[in-house]
């Protein structure tokens, strides 16, 4: 086993090894982020002041949709799944993940995906343009041309996280080192496993979904035509039995990756790590029903709304349980501020205020006024933002020592903690107050009543942009030298990965480590 | 480079300036800007939502003081360049339950009024009235139940204005040609549908917000206390001009409804009869440009090029230039190809349909010569 990577574009082709996998999915999904991030300023641009300035209606809408595919199933999904390679096999003491060739082949088929979808944005009539919701029968009787690409590209994305929850799980449940039992798992995996069953539970659902949309668009059904005896709810009930449990699985990752950072920069183990298991499930649970509170206007009867009301807020209180135990992990501790901290402390933070807002959204009769309101947008962009995003941030700064051996460069690391903060806000903390003065989102044009906030988070957003700039010149400069980081890199880290040397070697716990 | 960011600067605060100098002047007409709270509204459900609303921010601003407190103690108190020890505890049952507990009970103290709120917005029964909403890419159709009247409602801000050419009047892209008008103090149904795809339709004002969606009638209700001017917009993505399809609600005293409605009875009549009259060319071309412009535009664009493929131009249009019987066909029917050309046939009168369509064959050099009666749209809609 003491043979090393291939030399050359090979090597990244034909690879089997989880950290050239784990690698080349964080890679691509942070060229995801810029892309998405790209088609994020021009909206706002568009957006800093009223009136028709840069682009057009239909482009507009391009933007917005492409914004969220992008960003949803481009950069959060793959990252998350790129940490998952580099960290579950080593946190486990297992030497690669269970199904190597299939890792080659999920990660593989995603550029070819994302290809696709990008070419739409040239295609005559344009770019999907339905939002990334795409609801019928916008996104199937009204829709241009290209969606039949783009249920396309789905497909293949599908089929890749289907492959990669495939291989997380037999990885988890067969690799385990000696002694390593489910309970002993860092919560980084136990997060990814739970994850990994809600992927396959729901996207099938999404296959399905989009599959009824292209027989309805070129096979002659009338799934969600109402002309043809069909049903546009349908659609909407079908795409958030899908939808809900998605978010969970952009969220349920981030907390394992905070739940190992903070102990470590508290100098404290982590408080209530089985209540933190609990929790995780539960909330993995409670995803499956409450999908109906994304339709509270869609005209369902009482008792189907007062259902999903009840069961939406419940997720308040293992969602709590988790930022109780984080609080009181770093209560008494020996705190430092490093980078992966910074982060993890506004993750801890802002999340919980997007928690709040979602909570708000849970109560069905105010959500009547927030619904499709600027107030939603606030309230995703500060789960996803604050929660996938930065969480994701601070996984590379904690764990890049130990995969390329060097140290990041700490000022430059806080300047971009700081900026991306600062610039977060910004951009999503007046949104709340655009939503609930009434504006509504998707449109490219507003009454100057919402002129201020706008501006306000055009100019944050381009901050926020700005920063991740800084993020990748610091990833490129630690890959490339400074200072030789040690095996354990912090301080009496916790986990299986900081026995190992520091860079990872290319091959990892080729013999089991005994787990006491 | 430091000079321009000087005046960059100075230009951003004399702008700051004179939009505060312009809010002064404007005085009441004025938009209100930087707005923060959702609105109480008028209606007895709007101010429930409000308070619900409210209560649940203020619960959710108490939990935060709570764990932001506890979080900047510790990280002002227990750091390490302060000499702090870490402790080792690590569970506690105890703990975990109390943080159960609290919120599950917050939770059932929120639900209670929320579930009564909610009883109380669907309960549709009993109206004095009804309305029929009808959602079309991008504009409203109004439908008052038994009352022979019906009329659409479109954006009628100028397109100068989103364009940039114009200054914004203060109802920008929230005015509409034709208001939705109800009296006061009547409980009013709304019956609320779609013609293509899924819009919404939201007055924050009166806290309605309900999907129109084609293939189902959606209800929803109000009780207006106070006369005045409401506006809202679609909040459902509908395509292209989502965003410019607003929604203005006039509530007015009883006595002003029945005079508003009775007139409107009367004009239904006259176009009614109108049909049946001959117009000269030049009449029916300049109505036609009007109709042009506010029905047909927004897709095939004032200057007739469109956007395709979808929004095909009318200029030297195989359609407009072809056979009258076709172009007539497609007014009236839609497309049977692009589901984007809707069908006019019944959403505009016989006399409109008659002058747009003499307008489009005539118009950006089309010039086939041809004028179109009412009679003759009345006949080719019999067929």
């Amino acid at each position: 086993m003491a043979h090393g990577p291939a030399k050359g574009f090979t090597r990244w082709l034909y690879t089997t090894n989880h950290k050239d996998i784990g690698s080349m999915y964080l890679w691509f999904s942070f060229a995801m982020f810029l892309l998405g991030g790209v088609f994020a300023l021009v909206i706002r641009a568009e957006l800093f002041e009223p009136g028709l300035q840069i682009v057009e209606p239909e482009l507009f809408n391009q933007m917005t949709t492409m914004h969220g595919l992008v960003m949803v199933f481009g950069a959060v999904m793959p990252a998350f799944v790129g940490l998952a390679n580099w960290m579950i096999p080593m946190m486990i003491g297992a030497p690669d993940m269970a199904l190597p060739r299939m890792n080659n082949w999920s990660f593989w088929i995603l550029p070819f995906a994302f290809a696709m979808m990008t070419s739409t944005l040239f295609m005559e009539g344009g770019a999907p343009n339905f939002g990334w919701t795409f609801y019928a029968p916008l996104s199937t009787t009204y829709a241009p041309p290209s969606v039949t690409f783009f249920i396309f590209a789905v497909h293949i994305m599908g089929a890749s996280s289907i492959m990669g929850a495939i291989n997380i799980i037999a990885t988890i449940m067969n690799m385990r080192a000696p002694g390593m039992t489910y309970m002993k798992m860092p919560l980084f995996v136990w997060t990814w496993f739970i994850t990994a069953y809600l992927l396959i539970a729901v996207m099938p659902v999404l296959a399905g979904v989009v599959t009824m949309m292209l027989f309805d668009i070129h096979f002659g059904t009338s799934f969600f035509d109402a002309a043809g005896g069909g049903d546009p709810v349908l659609f909407q009930h079908v795409f958030w039995f899908f939808g809900h449990p998605e978010v969970y699985i952009m969220i349920l990752p981030a907390f394992g990756i905070v739940s190992a950072i903070i102990p470590t920069f508290a100098r404290k183990p982590l408080f209530g790590y089985s209540s933190m298991v609990y929790a995780t499930a539960s909330i993995a649970f409670l995803s499956f029903v409450v999908w109906a509170h994304h339709m509270f206007t869609v005209g369902m009867p009482l008792a189907g709304e007062l259902a999903f009301m009840y069961m939406t807020m419940l997720i308040a209180v293992p969602t709590g349980v988790k930022v109780f135990n984080w609080v009181t992990t770093m209560f008494k501790g020996s705190m430092t501020f490093e980078t992966p901290m910074l982060f993890s402390i506004a993750f801890v933070i802002l999340f919980t205020i997007g928690g709040f807002s979602g909570l708000m959204l849970a109560i069905a009769p105010a959500d009547f006024q927030y619904h499709d309101t600027y107030f939603v947008v606030a309230h995703f962009h500060y789960v996803l933002v604050p929660g996938a995003i930065f969480s994701i941030t601070a996984g590379v700064y904690y764990w890049l020592p130990k995969w390329c051996g060097n140290m990041y460069n700490e000022t430059m690391g806080k300047t971009h903690f700081w900026t991306a903060f600062i610039g977060l806000n910004l951009t999503f903390f007046p949104m709340h107050f655009a939503g609930l003065s009434g504006m509504p989102r998707r449109i490219p044009d507003y009454n100057m009543m919402f002129a201020d906030w706008n501006m306000i988070s055009s100019v944050g957003a381009f901050l926020f942009g700005a920063a991740q700039i800084l993020f990748l010149f610091n990833v490129i400069a630690t890959i490339r030298g400074g200072k030789k980081a040690t095996d354990e890199v912090w301080e009496n880290p916790e986990g299986l990965e900081w026995t190992v040397a520091s860079p990872a070697p290319y091959h990892t716990f080729s013999k089991p480590p005994q787990v006491s | 480079m430091l000079y321009r960011a000087r005046s960059l600067l100075s230009r951003l605060l004399s702008v700051c300036l004179m939009a505060a100098v312009s809010m002064q002047s404007m005085a009441e007409k004025e938009v209100e800007r930087w707005g923060l709270n959702m609105t109480e509204g008028v209606t007895t459900v709007s101010r429930d939502i409000f308070g619900l609303h409210m209560n649940i921010l203020w619960w959710c601003v108490g939990i935060g003081v709570v764990v932001f407190g506890v979080m900047f103690y510790t990280m002002l108190a227990h750091r390490k360049s302060k000499g702090a020890k870490a402790e080792n505890f690590h569970e506690s049952t105890t703990l975990e339950i109390i943080w159960t507990v609290i919120p599950f009970v917050i939770l059932i103290i929120m639900a209670i009024p929320a579930t009564t709120t909610l009883k109380q917005i669907y309960d549709t029964e009993e109206a004095d009235m009804d309305i029929v909403i009808t959602g079309y890419q991008w504009k409203w159709k109004y439908e008052y139940l038994g009352q022979d009247v019906s009329f659409f409602s479109l954006l009628s801000t100028p397109i100068e204005e989103i364009q940039n050419l114009k200054e914004k009047n203060p109802n920008y892209l929230l005015e509409v040609d034709e208001p939705l008008v109800i009296p006061i103090n009547k409980k009013v149904r709304f019956l609320i549908t779609a013609n293509d795809v899924i819009h919404s339709w939201w007055v924050p004002d009166l806290a309605v917000k309900k999907d129109a969606i084609p293939g189902f009638m959606n209800a929803a209700w109000t009780r207006v206390d106070e006369p005045g001017i409401y506006r809202g917009q679609c909040a459902e993505l509908c395509g292209k001009d989502h965003g410019f399809m607003p929604i203005v609600v006039k509530a007015v005293p009883q006595d002003e409804y029945d005079q508003w409605i009775s007139e409107r009875r009367e004009m239904a009549a006259k176009l009614k009869a109108m049909a049946n009259q001959t117009f000269s060319f030049d009449e029916l071309y300049s109505k036609g440009e009007q109709v042009y412009n506010t029905v047909c535009a927004a897709c095939h664009q004032a200057n007739g090029e469109g956007i395709p493929p979808t929004f095909p131009a009318i200029k030297g249009s195989p359609v407009a230039t072809g056979p009258l019987a076709g172009h007539m066909d497609m007014v009236i029917n839609g497309s049977r190809t692009n589901p984007a050309m809707a069908a006019f046939g019944d959403q505009l009168s016989e006399v409109d349909l008659a002058a747009v369509v003499t307008f489009q064959r005539n118009a950006f050099g089309n010039n086939m010569g041809d004028t179109i009666q009412p009679i003759d749209v009345l006949k080719a809609k019999q067929q």
